[in-house]
């Protein structure tokens, strides 16, 4: 019982404090401004962490991590917009550093190709499914001579038994 | 011919072949990019002047720091490099060789203490020109560092033509540094 007890308890603190609830930024780092700390670590969650590449640098505990959030705070409290903000990292890094890749002529086929694809796949199931006849079996229908015999057949089995 | 005459018949036939030919060209695109290396990242300077920066000199060494100003006529290499970093080890014989051959290769020492620096450079050869000493790794964000080592081209205008990461081997100079730095002239 007490070691059931003992499960529920770390089952309850798992789901009460998730791992996301504990992300890289160090208490240093940190702005005493409470909007511009949301406004950074929104846009920390948006940038790659370039070394370990599919984390965003606020959940990365990496140097480079680190020193990119000093600066994305730092141009937040110079009054940058968090457009600014990500055009100065994209200069330097590349669409890379943007973990969302943005939307422009020659990333069309990335966004759009899934739905394109999807869509090529219902026309082709709705063409299969207009398209589609009755299954014909092969059968043929009986002749007057069986259809004779079969009524005989049958009426003497129904007399049989009555 | 035939199909003019009774339409539909050969295409229909072929149908069964368009999810063959859709998984050959998908797997053609996902084989290809297996064989690539996703820590090379392609460089956003590429092409483009070398970034505004100024770092004060590696203490201890003597002569000059490193700023754009030094690169605004190559050609010249710019290497990104730190005693703590294994890599830049294995490539610094490589350094030495471009340097004795008149290569003009400035260093910029990435987040070090400047005395594992120097014992760095004392013990394995010293092929740089210039070293700016980039404590904070600021420079680094500047040129979008995102390890060591890394090395950048620069041509006669101060542009950026080539960005190597990692460790330089015989073959990449043979292959890329060379015939870049000849053509940067």
């Amino acid at each position: 019982m007490a070691r059931l007890l003992r499960v529920a308890l770390v089952v309850l603190a798992t789901l009460l404090f998730p791992p996301q609830a504990f992300a890289a930024t160090a208490p240093d780092e940190i702005l005493s401004d409470p909007a511009l700390e949301a406004r950074a670590r929104a846009l920390g969650k948006e940038l790659r962490c370039l070394v370990c590449q599919n984390q965003s640098i606020d959940d990365s505990d990496a140097d480079l991590a680190r020193d990119l959030r000093r600066i994305v705070r730092e141009r937040l409290v110079a009054g940058e917009s968090d457009r600014e903000v990500k055009e100065f990292l994209v200069a330097r890094y590349g669409d890379f550093v943007l973990l969302e890749p943005p939307v422009r002529p020659d990333t069309w086929l990335l966004w759009g190709g899934p739905a394109a694809v999807a869509s090529l796949g219902l026309v082709a199931i709705g063409i299969y499914l207009r398209r589609r006849r009755p299954v014909d079996d092969g059968a043929v229908p009986l002749t007057e001579a069986e259809r004779r015999k079969l009524a005989r057949l049958l009426d003497r089995d129904g007399g049989a038994r009555s | 011919m035939s199909t003019a005459t009774r339409p539909g018949s050969t295409p229909r036939r072929l149908l069964f072949l368009v999810p063959a030919v859709l998984f050959a060209v998908v797997g053609a695109f996902l084989a290809v990019g297996l064989t690539r290396d996703p820590a090379r990242l392609p460089s956003a300077l590429v092409g483009k002047p070398v970034p505004q920066f100024s770092l004060p000199p590696l203490e201890g060494r003597g002569g000059a720091g490193l700023s754009a100003a030094d690169l605004a006529s190559g050609p010249v290499l710019v290497n990104v490099f730190a005693s703590w970093c294994v890599p830049c080890r294995v490539e610094h014989p490589q350094l030495m060789r471009l340097a004795a051959q008149g290569v003009t290769v400035h260093g910029i020492n990435y987040k070090d203490e400047p005395k594992a620096a120097l014992a760095f450079l004392r013990d394995l050869g010293d092929p740089y020109a210039l070293v700016g000493a980039d404590r904070d790794g600021r420079a680094g964000i500047e040129w979008g560092v995102y390890g060591v080592p890394e090395t950048y081209v620069i041509d006669r205008d101060g542009r950026i033509t080539y960005r190597h990461v990692g460790p330089l081997m015989a073959h990449d100079l043979e292959q890329k540094l060379l015939p870049l730095l000849a053509e940067a002239r």
